[in-house]
């Protein structure tokens, strides 16, 4: 079935496995915290590279070590990323990322730092990085269907405008790119409290939902009732939330759920920073609703553009994806237009309707997948924020 | 301006409205609209009430319970008049 929206192309990089990505970075990335400095002076030797420091990587251990490679293997295998520089401490958990990025077909390296110390590491490395800013900057974009884009969403710094206008507008393009054939991506499971038994009616079959409860519940009973000082009330909603107006976690709950639109339906469920399998259509992946843990995950997940409805003004980024922030909110249109991408106020003079703001939001992708800087990449934002299941050994 | 409006409702079965307007007064009579079909009503603002922020479209009790997206978001813990704000220190969630 064709729409008005089957052709919409743009120009990409079409990678050796047949995915496509909207950036082209050469990645110096760390397997471990103490492998910053190498990464970061290997990023200062080499222009045109980017290290991705972060604070784990070491003792870690059982679902939280798993967590850990599929984060690290899935940064380096996003098809924004041309060739990717891995350096940790030792050779071994160094392989296993090297070998799970190199299964895409793109080119990687490893180095190890024990027995040849930072000077020796950084050296070979670098020489290997600048072997790979010289073949990321030949490739050229081609013409791709907007049907080979893998877009993800996920609120934050909500307020009552998100549910009114940003949300339903995220909603409403997946409503109509869905059907042409994208992967979409939602989750903040703990966002889902309060209107969870409208999640679980969201999925395509019984199976899928009854299996999207079990997971959420689980989220519930470990997480939530294990740690639970007094309720949730001191952190959901967040104090930003309170002051934008939204009340209870219900309120924030049933807004949040607006980004999924009217007639999508998630097919499966991902674990944090799994790649989807089911085929093409929508996915819940298990997350934490902080912002920049959550871009990550999903960005690990091989999602290549992310979009952001605001309400309050947040201001997160990510290093390998554009994340394109959407706000109904005047007074944050106002106040922080460098942070904002489409600006879909008109919802609320309604002078704007959902159906026009989701065109808009499906025209600012576009522009970004063919090239178009994000404000968050514009500013600077690159939040990479692992996440971590439990203490490490 | 008289078609922008101060207040939207996303259904008709909700009890509260959102205010969608900086520097809202008390006093103000408020245009009102249902996003569900556009249509519109008026209804007189209770208290300064600042953008984002909802307000009670009826007299509310304590032990009602607040409807917004036609679904149950909470229960009211203070008596609000109609025009009132309606926020944390009148309406809670029914959870915890």
């Amino acid at each position: 079935m064709s729409s008005k929206y089957s052709n919409i192309t743009f120009q990409g990089y079409r990678r050796d496995n047949g995915r496509v990505g909207v950036r082209n970075h050469v990645l110096i990335l760390p397997v471990d915290d103490i492998s910053n400095a190498a990464v970061e002076a290997v990023a200062n030797n080499v222009k045109g590279t980017l290290a991705i420091p972060h604070a784990y990587g070491r003792l870690q251990f059982g679902e939280d070590l798993d967590v850990h490679f599929r984060t690290m293997i899935g940064t380096g295998a996003n098809p924004n990323v041309a060739a990717v520089v891995v350096i940790g401490i030792e050779p071994e958990w160094t392989k296993v990322i090297v070998d799970g990025i190199a299964a895409t077909g793109k080119p990687v390296e490893g180095f190890s730092i024990e027995q040849n110390g930072d000077f020796e590491t950084i050296r070979k490395a670098s020489w290997k990085a600048k072997e790979f800013v010289h073949y990321a900057t030949e490739l050229q974009r081609e013409e791709c269907s907007i049907s080979e884009l893998w877009v993800s969403t996920k609120c934050g710094e909500s307020d009552t405008t998100t549910g009114l206008g940003s949300c339903p507008t995220v909603g409403n393009m997946y409503d109509k790119l869905l059907p042409e054939g994208i992967y979409g991506c939602f989750g903040e499971t703990s966002e889902i409290t309060g209107a969870e038994h409208i999640c679980q009616k969201r999925a395509i079959n019984e199976e899928v939902g009854e299996r999207w409860y079990k997971m959420w519940k689980a989220y519930q009973d470990d997480v939530i009732f294990a740690h639970q000082t007094d309720d949730l009330s001191d952190s959901q909603p967040t104090k930003g939330n309170i002051l934008g107006g939204l009340t209870t976690i219900e309120e924030k709950a049933l807004g949040n759920l607006e980004k999924i639109g009217r007639t999508s339906k998630y097919i499966d469920i991902l674990e944090p920073a799994e790649q989807p399998n089911s085929g093409k259509g929508l996915y819940f992946m298990d997350t934490s609703s902080a912002a920049a843990e959550c871009v990550t995950l999903m960005a690990a997940g091989g999602y290549v553009i992310h979009t952001f409805p605001t309400g309050q003004g947040n201001v997160v980024g990510n290093p390998i994806v554009p994340v394109i922030k959407i706000t109904a909110n005047p007074r944050t249109v106002r106040t922080m237009s460098e942070h904002v991408d489409v600006d879909v106020s008109g919802i609320l003079r309604r002078d704007q309707t959902i159906d026009e703001a989701g065109d808009a939001l499906i025209e600012m992708i576009r522009r970004t997948a063919n090239g178009r800087n994000t404000a968050a990449e514009a500013l600077g934002h690159r939040e990479f924020s692992m996440t971590k299941l439990y203490r490490s050994a | 301006m008289s078609n922008i409006p101060h207040l939207l409702v996303h259904d008709h079965e909700d009890n509260v409205g959102v205010v969608v307007v900086e520097g809202l007064t008390a006093g103000t009579e408020m245009f009102c609209c249902v996003t569900h079909d556009n249509s519109t009503f008026s209804l007189t603002a209770g208290a300064d009430v600042p953008i984002g922020h909802k307000i009670a479209l009826k007299d509310l009790k304590e032990g009602d319970t607040a409807i917004k997206y036609g679904e149950d978001i909470g229960k009211i813990i203070a008596d609000i008049p109609k025009g009132g704000h309606v926020h944390t220190h009148n309406c809670k969630t029914k959870r915890w």
